[in-house]
């Protein structure tokens, strides 16, 4: 007999029309929090930081206006309108006072907003002005790292404007003993404190903290179960009226106290979630192994008779409505790199206990039953695999992959356990890990992974070479030297390293006076109760309360690097067949395609350095006129034809995603560049410096400023995606592709790996096409890959999903790490995505 | 063994992951070089054993070269991974095989003496003593029939199919190999139920055949021709509706104990 029951429950109208409802108008941004939160600030000037944030969030909880929605059976929305969000100005808010008149017609995310919210958001932000995490950490950063910054070498946007996040917190212990026996667990470490510890005074506000906000949200839930009762007591709907009494007496129960049954389960978890993104608006804030830690409750209410697999199903589908209820703005750049309004709340199935053996459940089924009926990008679901793992299972997965809906993604224990070990992980830590957020490894409940703290081009670095360490007439890198002058490749890749060396180094600094800016301004006193060890070392995560700290800023555009690195080497040093000279004047000025806007700046910035060196004092009309007269004059006939036989060189040279020994040497090298100097940083937190390799969907916003690369890119366009090959260079078909993927050293880069490929529908049909797709799988992983995604989708219908968004509203594709509504994605994004090599044949 | 590796074929194409040609996850070797010229082929670039160009997106493209067997295992190694895991495995295709019958006899004795599956698309059309020296590497044998009627074959591929026929039943008979017959349904050829069910019966009676698929025409291969500058005389026929392939698959049911499936 199986060990599990995976027969399918067919789907419930209710789920019908709870999406619909949900899908019904654009979403709205809410001033509420901002103003509750902002008020309680203004009465509590004098306390200490964390007391001062929990009693914010109380008076938050206690005042925000709350609404059940029709048909809801899991309650608790953080705004009235569906989909809305709340503001957070205590971390930033200029950007959103810059973009009021913008963001209800911006391209990536946008949001409505009404005249009355912009008045109160403003009024609010005036208090924060100064105050903000983002303003601190500003402050802390050196001024390199800044210059750095406005070079776009990097970008640490994520944390630097918003809360961390990244969590998945302790839900069983939530589930066990509610916020109640939490309180217990804190007067308990009170019980144990003396006014002459040395940390007394920290401590013991923590404490109050805690408990303020533990109480909070219990009286939340109670609202919840007030209002419930009146909704019942005015309804004449026989069925909907016992449904809202049940609402009510499961919120006057849960959080607060332990659950017994599924559906209480269900509802503290919900609680839990969507709090959690209320205190902070830190995204990826992912459930984790719900399959793990509902399973007891759900074998409990089936065993007593008091519920069916039917109703179980249809609270786990509700729930993953309530996933996409949740929403975050954010300011236009990061919207694009984000894009699909993803909080990537990673939800995982499968994979293996502490013990190492096979976990797989009746939930692990009935999650992803829960996407097929829901249909939505949350949560973005992942699945463990290996080699254990049921073929049902990944057969059940696969089919939700041929929808096309990108999800799941798949990983690899075999890969991530010990990964995860080598950063001093327990072997029963690692075996039980969960994904965060894109594709981040940790441990729920022990984690403070800081696993999105930037995104690093590692294109840019390759240019600095290529300009003696200067950007746009600023010397901004190190000196390495003329690259004419270089005699050997290995000088080259030297200058390449000692450029990214330097800027990792100030990435380090970016990163770490953010933490510092957070540690000080935003210690969360909810999310810390519910994370191993802040309670018993009396400090909140971002004071260095977790078990594991880490710091995870990924880097990508390994697939350019390698290719532009492969390609000089042989060109200008093997074969001899061109000069660094004609190189670097053909990247300078976009192989001679157009003048992109990044050649202007380039020039103009040589031009204006070049007057200064030589004493000459000249005003900007005077460099842009002699900047134009530079562009028009340099690039002579001879040249363009010279580039255009650099073009056709570069073409013919194998590419990184064709499993070519040779080239694929060195991606591997090229990554290592990324991956290993980081190891030596450490963070605040007394944690590491991790390495990931994925990019979000930033590989479009960041390719805009990246110029032209030797591998034969154009100024401008987006650079590779995650460890992927490059758009359309892969081009025997998908096993040589993750063949050359797997080459890369995944386990030194544990923070996670993204490898992407786009499979026509066709490619999976019928039962011999899903096993073949499973095994594909399985063999990339055999061949140590960590994560695999994809997109299943024909070119046709994204292309006419582009000319008609209209038709398209649900059409759901994988972006980089997560699904997202294709409609929703900027245009050159959505190009992105259909240039992605189709792999089906 | 060094003798196999050495062998010398012309091929012109490998085509990895390839799915639809038996078991699993497999690696295509084309064979170039065909005895039939098949109007629908959509691989015309096969048909001619000389080496030759063909405008592909506007850019001339040399069609054939030389090969060893280890520079052909070479890449059919690589994915020797996905063979295990999925049971696939190297599958000849062409082109017709059987016109190299020494390279494609050295290429799958190399490969199954590595332990890794085989399979050969084929018309079989060629003595069957060529056959026969082939049939101990061969697991399974894609056999295609394309009609039972001498005349309407050889107006349509350019030969009689006796020879064919005949094949099919002795490499049955000798039960070496897992025989499969495949079936490419071309409307104004071979797209009636009379006469799919006809090889269906035909099928039927050879001793240890399970299995037909029914492959719907489709005209991907039409700029090929245009690339060739050759004339495309399929033109105006369009690939068989759905409906239409699903009665055919109830036909050959009816008619026969075969398990049939639509498409490889």
């Amino acid at each position: 007999m199986k060990k599990y029951n995976s027969e399918r429950i067919p789907k419930t109208e209710r789920i019908t029309r709870m999406v619909a409802h949900l899908y019904a108008k654009m979403p709205e941004i809410e001033s509420a929090r901002a103003r509750l939160y902002t008020e309680s600030f203004r009465q509590t000037e004098q306390e200490p930081m964390v007391v001062r944030k929990a009693k914010a969030f109380a008076h938050v909880l206690k005042n925000i206006p709350i609404i059940i929605r029709p048909e809801e059976l899991i309650v608790g929305s953080s705004t009235i309108a569906p989909r809305g969000c709340q503001t957070f100005p205590e971390f930033s808010f200029d950007w959103l006072e810059k973009e009021f008149d913008t963001v209800a017609t911006r391209e990536a995310d946008p949001f409505y907003i009404s005249d009355k919210a912009k008045q109160e958001l403003l009024e609010a932000d005036q208090y924060w002005k100064g105050r903000t995490t983002s303003e601190l950490a500003t402050a802390y950063m050196a001024p390199e790292t800044l210059k750095a910054m406005e070079h776009n070498m990097f970008t640490p946007g994520n944390y630097f404007y918003n809360g961390v996040g990244h969590f998945t917190v302790q839900y069983e212990k939530v589930l066990a003993v509610g916020f109640e026996g939490i309180m217990d667990e804190v007067r308990r470490a009170q019980a144990k404190m003396n006014f002459g510890d040395a940390d007394y005074a920290t401590r013991s506000h923590f404490y109050e903290a805690v408990l303020i906000n533990c109480q909070a949200v219990i009286d939340y839930a109670k609202r919840y179960a007030a209002l419930a009762q009146k909704e019942a007591d005015g309804c004449m709907d026989p069925a909907r009226k016992a449904e809202l009494l049940a609402i009510a007496a499961n919120c006057s129960k849960v959080p607060g106290k332990g659950a017994d049954t599924f559906y209480e389960a269900c509802q503290s978890f919900w609680f839990v979630q969507q709090l959690l993104q209320m205190e902070s608006s830190g995204h990826s804030i992912s459930p984790g192994r719900f399959d793990q830690y509902m399973y007891p409750y759900y074998k409990r209410s089936l065993d007593e008779g008091i519920m069916t697999r039917a109703q179980a199903q249809e609270y786990i589908d509700c729930i993953w409505v309530k996933l996409n209820d949740l929403n975050k703005c954010r300011d236009a750049e990061s919207a694009k790199g984000f894009a699909g309004y993803s909080l990537f709340q990673n939800l995982i199935v499968g994979g293996q206990d502490e013990q190492g053996r096979d976990v797989t459940n009746d939930l692990s089924f009935m999650c992803i039953d829960a996407s097929f009926h829901v249909f939505l990008p949350m949560p973005s679901l992942s699945i463990r695999v290996w080699n254990g793992s049921p073929q049902d299972l990944l057969l059940r997965a696969a089919e939700l992959t041929r929808t096309g809906i990108g999800l799941p993604a798949y990983y690899n224990d075999e890969v991530i356990i010990p990964s995860l070990m080598s950063r001093g992980l327990t072997l029963e830590d690692a075996r039980t890990y969960n994904i965060i957020g894109c594709v981040e490894p940790q441990k729920a409940g022990k984690t403070n992974g800081w696993h999105d703290a930037a995104f690093y081009n590692m294109c840019r670095p390759l240019e600095l070479v290529f300009h003696n360490g200067i950007d746009c007439g600023e010397q901004i890198g190190p000196k390495t030297g003329d690259v004419e002058q270089m005699q050997t490749f290995e000088e080259f890749f030297d200058a390449y390293k000692t450029q990214m060396d330097y800027f990792i180094s100030l990435l380090v600094n970016a990163d770490n006076a953010i933490d510092q800016a957070h540690m000080e301004r935003a210690p969360l006193a909810l999310l810390a109760c519910m994370v191993d060890d802040c309670i018993a070392r009396g400090k909140t995560c971002e004071e260095g309360g977790a078990v594991y700290n880490f710091t995870g800023p990924q880097g990508f555009g390994i697939a350019n690097v390698a290719d532009s690195l492969y390609a000089i080497k042989k060109l200008v040093y093997d074969e001899k067949k061109v000069t660094m000279a004609d190189y670097k004047k053909a990247i300078t000025f976009n192989y001679g395609k157009e003048v992109h806007p990044l050649v202007v700046a380039q020039v103009a910035g040589t031009v204006a350095r070049q007057l200064a060196e030589n004493g000459v004092k000249a005003d900007a009309a005077a460099v842009a006129q002699a900047t134009q007269t530079i562009i028009r004059e340099s690039v002579t006939a001879e040249d363009q034809r010279k580039f255009k036989e650099l073009l056709n060189m570069i073409d013919e040279i194998t590419k990184f995603g064709n499993d070519d020994e040779e080239v694929d040497a060195f991606a591997r090298e090229a990554a290592y560049t990324y991956t290993r100097p980081l190891l030596q940083y450490k963070n605040p937190r007394g944690g590491q410096f991790q390495a990931g390799l994925y990019p979000v969907s930033a590989n479009v916003p960041l390719g805009a400023q990246t110029g032209a690369t030797p591998d034969g890119r154009f100024a401008g366009v987006p650079v590779a995606d995650g460890v992927s090959p490059t758009a359309g260079r892969d081009v025997q078909g998908p096993t040589a592709a993750a063949n050359s993927v797997a080459k890369l050293d995944h386990g030194i880069a544990s923070n996670g790996t993204l490898f992407n490929q786009k499979f026509h529908p066709s490619a999976l049909s019928g039962a011999a096409g899903l096993e073949n797709f499973v095994n594909l799988i399985r063999t990339y992983f055999d061949n140590k890959g960590m994560h695999m995604q994809f997109n299943v989708v024909s070119r046709e219908t994204l292309l006419d999903a582009q000319k008609h968004p209209e038709n398209y509203k649900h059409l759901v594709v994988r972006v980089a790490g997560y699904s997202a509504l294709f409609t929703t994605l900027s245009k050159s994004l959505q190009d992105d995505i259909i240039r992605r090599t189709e792999q089906g044949f | 063994m060094n003798d196999l590796l050495q062998t010398k074929g012309r091929i012109f194409d490998i085509q990895r992951y390839s799915i639809h040609d038996g078991p699993g996850i497999r690696t295509i070797v084309f064979l170039k070089g065909c005895v039939l010229r098949c109007r629908w082929c959509c691989n015309p670039e096969s048909q001619d054993y000389r080496i030759e160009t063909m405008t592909v997106a506007g850019k001339p493209k040399t069609i054939g070269r030389d090969v060893t067997v280890e520079e052909v295992m070479e890449t059919v190694e690589k994915d020797r991974g996905y063979y295990r895991r999925s049971g696939g495995g190297l599958t000849l295709s062409g082109g017709e095989s059987l016109c190299q019958p020494d390279f494609a006899r050295a290429l799958l004795a190399t490969a199954k003496s590595s332990g890794i599956n085989t399979a050969m698309e084929s018309m079989g059309c060629a003595p069957y003593e060529v056959i026969e020296r082939i049939l101990p590497y061969l697991d399974t044998y894609l056999m295609d029939i394309k009609h039972t009627d001498i005349k309407k074959h050889e107006a349509f591929t350019g030969r009689k199919n006796d020879l064919m026929l005949e094949n099919a039943r002795k490499i049955a008979e000798s039960g070496k190999t897992n025989l499969v017959i495949r079936v490419p349904v071309i409307p104004t050829f071979n797209d009636t139920p009379e006469e799919i069910g006809s090889i269906a019966m035909f099928a039927d009676k050879l001793p240890g055949v399970r299995k037909i698929h029914l492959l719907p025409y489709h005209r991907l291969g039409q700029d090929k021709y245009d690339g060739l500058n050759r004339k495309y005389l399929m033109g105006d026929v369009l690939p068989p509706e759905n409906e239409h392939m699903l009665m055919l698959k109830k036909t050959v049911e009816n008619v026969s104990r075969l398990e049939c499936q639509i498409g490889g």
